[in-house]
């Protein structure tokens, strides 16, 4: 079977990030970004599952700026077999909503005709946690989001899932959307003939136009303000000192 | 403005803590039903009756309910969704794993985690795991919202509202629930808890991990970790707390060998007063600890507990 694998391009997960002075976001000129650490897990299941023979065929798709073909031939390099672009936007600070993004994967899936889309569960940049539940709505399709476990069997798939009191295991029929938790398997790094190779891999760059979806915004940004900050407190010398302070000075205990 | 909440259940029992926090949330944007939608959930329902400010429990129990597939409850909540201007539930993994779906069955864009409602169309939510809160405003026709519980305080009990059984809507059968694996446990829960105290890769092994657990059996607090206690082994998964896991506000969070990646700062820099216990001074995580112990944890733990 074929599966689609959704790449984001986000700000990597060890840069600080900083909100920009004038409030209209945070600057992501010159900062280093990397694939959405969820969907290498993402990818590297679909490798997987490639490799255990039940899948024949990835295609990883990416939605946003020129550049994000960095991240798609991240995906190549790991073992995805192609890729589509689609390029939405110019300017490295606008970020396509999870609605618009679920509308331009359907509209690849209808074209693709996969069995399965495996994307992350999170982006760390909006960090919505909302794109494979809205695809698999528009689809029609099952889902089976925060998963740490994925079976094939036959016509469906058995997926354990990180709920909030522990972990349920779902079944469902395919073709399925399901969202990657962290606990699923350990991304691969790509090897350097492995990056050699994925540059010579098919990349496909389309527009939403291409796939007449209208990808304008539902939400209008108001402002991006700096959290309140913490600031540190003082070290205490030992243990009667730290026990004192919470009950006299916190008056927590 | 109508709102409706969807209640959290768990195995069929009202979740009272994350209900009750979401519906004060839900109060400030209108008139506010309640959907108890599970199997063999009476008491679910007239306990979310109780609650104060509810108008009304919508009531729906049917075996498709049971486990809290998003495709069946999902076709529910759209089937109820022309009556209400807001459709709002708690970002647990249970909100999240519906709201987003009724969004999209809507044709309207989700607004995930919210930590402040501004107006009835203008919320507050974190980005890049709290660096930056954004504020925005929904031009959609139905708002579909999930509210951090740990953002509001939970509503009181003391209502009566009156409780209405709907039917089941079509159940699109796509997906089926095969097992639980929950631990039982008699400790608070992680998210409404006034003490948590956490443990990081510090602790080294999930045998060590008990030290943590029997500290927070003397204080009576929930278990935290972090994600790399999480990863190798030490603890299960819904103890994270993070970006990524659980966000919790407690009166008193002991970080425990935790270094203090932002990742883990996401999901409890809001509580009132941190305690950091580790070995290294230059670890980040005093930087937001009201009270910083530079100790080996072997020695600290104990002792502490001894003080208690
Ligand atoms: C996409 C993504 C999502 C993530 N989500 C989360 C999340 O939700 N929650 C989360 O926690 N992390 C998350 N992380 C991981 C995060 O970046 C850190 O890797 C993680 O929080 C580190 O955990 P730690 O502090 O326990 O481990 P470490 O950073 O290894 O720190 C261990 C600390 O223990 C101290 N220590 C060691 N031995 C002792 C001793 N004997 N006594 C006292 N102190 C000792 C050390 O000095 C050190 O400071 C995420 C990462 C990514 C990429
Ligand atoms: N612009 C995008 N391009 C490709 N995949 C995306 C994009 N946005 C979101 N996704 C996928 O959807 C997942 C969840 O993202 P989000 O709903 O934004 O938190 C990500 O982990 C990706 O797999």
């Amino acid at each position: 079977m074929k599966v689609i694998v959704p790449v984001k391009r986000v700000i990597d997960y060890n840069v600080k990030v900083r909100v920009k002075a004038d409030g209209t976001g945070v600057d992501l000129a010159n900062v280093k970004m990397s694939m959405n650490p969820f969907d290498e897990i993402a990818v590297e299941e679909a490798i997987r599952l490639k490799e255990a023979g039940v899948v024949e065929e990835i295609v990883a798709v990416s939605i946003g700026v020129k550049q994000a073909q960095e991240t798609l031939r991240t995906a190549l390099a790991m073992g995805a077999d192609r890729a589509i672009l689609i390029v939405a936007t110019d300017d490295v600070h606008q970020d396509l909503e999870p609605l618009a993004v679920a509308k331009l994967l359907k509209a690849v899936v209808d074209e693709e005709a996969p069995q399965m889309v495996i994307c992350g569960k999170q982006a760390i940049d909006n960090d919505m946690n909302a794109t494979g539940q809205m695809l698999s709505a528009l689809l029609g399709w099952s889902q089976a989001t925060f998963a740490s476990e994925v079976k094939v069997e036959g016509d469906s798939a058995q997926v354990t899932r990180e709920v909030d009191g522990g972990l349920q295991t779902i079944s469902v029929k395919l073709p399925a959307v399901v969202s990657v938790d962290l606990r699923l398997n350990e991304p691969r790094y790509a090897s350097l003939p492995n990056i050699m190779k994925a540059k010579k891999k098919p990349l496909e760059e389309k527009t939403p136009a291409d796939y007449g979806v209208d990808v304008s915004p539902r939400l209008t940004v108001v402002s991006t303000a700096e959290p309140a900050t913490r600031s540190a407190g003082v070290k205490v010398a030992d243990v009667a000192e730290l026990v004192a302070k919470l009950k006299d000075e916190a008056g927590v205990l | 403005m109508s709102v409706l909440l969807i209640a959290e259940l768990s195995g069929g029992a009202l979740a009272l803590d994350a209900t009750a926090k979401a519906l004060t949330g839900a109060k400030q944007l209108g008139d506010v039903t309640v959907l108890v939608a599970g199997e063999g959930t009476d008491d679910a329902a007239a306990e979310a009756a109780t609650l104060d400010g509810v108008s009304k429990v919508l009531h729906a129990d049917a075996a498709i309910y049971g486990h809290g597939l998003a495709e069946p409850l999902a076709a529910l909540v759209v089937s109820l969704a022309g009556d209400y201007s807001h459709i709002v539930a708690p970002a647990t993994a249970a909100g999240k794993n519906l709201a987003p779906r009724v969004a999209a069955l809507l044709d309207v864009m989700v607004i995930s985690d919210v930590t402040g409602v501004v107006d009835g169309d203008t919320f507050e939510r974190p980005i890049y795991a709290g660096n930056a809160i954004q504020t925005v405003k929904s031009a959609d026709a139905t708002k579909v919202v999930t509210l951090r519980t740990a953002n509001f305080d939970a509503a009181p009990t003391g209502g009566s509202a009156p409780v209405e059984t709907i039917a089941a809507a079509d159940d699109p059968a796509l997906s089926s629930f095969v097992e639980d694996k929950v631990q039982e446990s008699d400790r608070p829960e992680l998210t409404s808890a006034k003490i948590v105290v956490s443990g990081g890769r510090g602790v080294g092994s999930e045998e060590n991990f008990a030290l943590i657990e029997s500290l927070a059996d003397t204080l009576g607090a929930a278990v935290g970790a972090s994600r790399a206690a999480v990863d190798s082994g030490y603890a299960p998964n819904d103890w994270q707390v993070g970006q990524t896991g659980k966000v919790v506000a407690p009166e008193l969070y002991i970080a425990v060998g935790i270094s203090g990646a932002i990742q883990h700062l996401a999901g409890m820099k809001d509580s009132k007063v941190i305690v950091a216990i580790n070995k290294d001074e230059e670890a980040p995580i005093f930087q937001i600890a009201d009270y910083g112990l530079v100790a080996d944890l072997f020695d600290a733990v104990p002792a502490l507990k001894e003080a208690l």
